[in-house]
């Protein structure tokens, strides 16, 4: 057991653990504080994949902005508790839990028989090297600068975009 | 025992999963909301996942806009939800039904 496979399965089981309990909880806060937990350990999952700047934007934007954004909607509408689980539309409910198990099942499959390790192998040194901010960065400001700048107004947009709808009054 | 890709591809599968689940199940719009954001992040888990596999940055290129797009879904899916709150309190969407006729 190298240190690599116990970080990955410390960390798969802990982001596999908190996304169902996050969707199984009845108190929204406590499901947003479960999310927070599962972007910490994604984050943790990008470090043994060597990708450094995505896991620190991880944590930075999910963990820290957005979520910060859920956790303040949520004190300011209080929502209230939900029913258990089968309470309301049980058949409904079981339909859907089954047709999401079946996409998962399908995935798996093919996962398991297409066996992508077989044309893949991980060479280290390529892969710290594309994981380094200054491999990103320099795609990000060369070849993918027209993305990055509708990023940036897509960016402005939203923020304008929440301003507007937020408002009290529509004029 | 070697950390292979399928790893990382059935945990991403399963996250998704889940986010599914909640989507269809869970009645609370911003629980709906948080889940989409669990899907988003298992997409997110694949790319990086095949970037650092293959040694090629761009795959960590498209979970940077991923994560800028989810950032401003979020902005703005919230502030929709804080509108639609104010005109009928409630975030249950089963009774949000204005568009229905």
């Amino acid at each position: 057991m190298t240190l690599e496979v116990i970080l990955f399965f410390v960390f798969g089981i802990v982001a596999a653990v908190t996304a169902v309990i996050m969707i199984t909880r009845s108190n929204a806060v406590i499901s947003a504080l479960f999310l927070v937990l599962n972007f910490a350990a994604l984050a943790g999952l990008y470090l043994t994949l060597n990708a450094q700047f995505i896991a620190v934007t991880q944590i930075i934007v999910y963990a820290g902005a957005i979520m910060v954004l859920f956790l303040f909607v949520l004190m300011l509408l209080r929502p209230e508790n939900e029913k258990k689980f089968l309470e309301l539309n049980p058949k409904i409910k079981i339909f859907a839990m089954v047709v999401s198990f079946v996409v998962f099942a399908q995935l798996a499959y093919i996962i398991f028989f297409a066996r992508p390790s077989q044309n893949i192998s991980k060479d280290l040194a390529k892969s710290v090297e594309a994981g380094t901010i200054e491999a990103i960065g320099r795609e990000l400001f060369t070849n993918y600068i027209v993305p990055f700048e509708a990023a940036g107004f897509l960016l402005l947009a939203a923020t304008i975009g929440a301003l507007v709808l937020a408002k009290k009054k529509f004029d | 025992m070697n950390i292979t890709i399928e790893y990382y591809l059935i945990l991403s599968a399963f996250m998704f999963f889940v986010g599914v689940a909640g989507v269809l199940t869970r009645r609370n719009a911003i629980i709906v909301f948080m889940s989409i954001e669990l899907m988003l992040n298992s997409a997110n888990l694949t790319l990086v996942a095949f970037s650092s596999y293959l040694g090629n940055s761009i795959g960590q290129l498209f979970v940077f806009f991923v994560m800028t797009v989810a950032a401003a879904e979020a902005a703005v899916g919230l502030a929709i939800i804080i509108a639609i709150f104010r005109n009928k309190l409630t975030v249950n969407i089963d009774e949000i039904n204005i568009l229905k006729w």
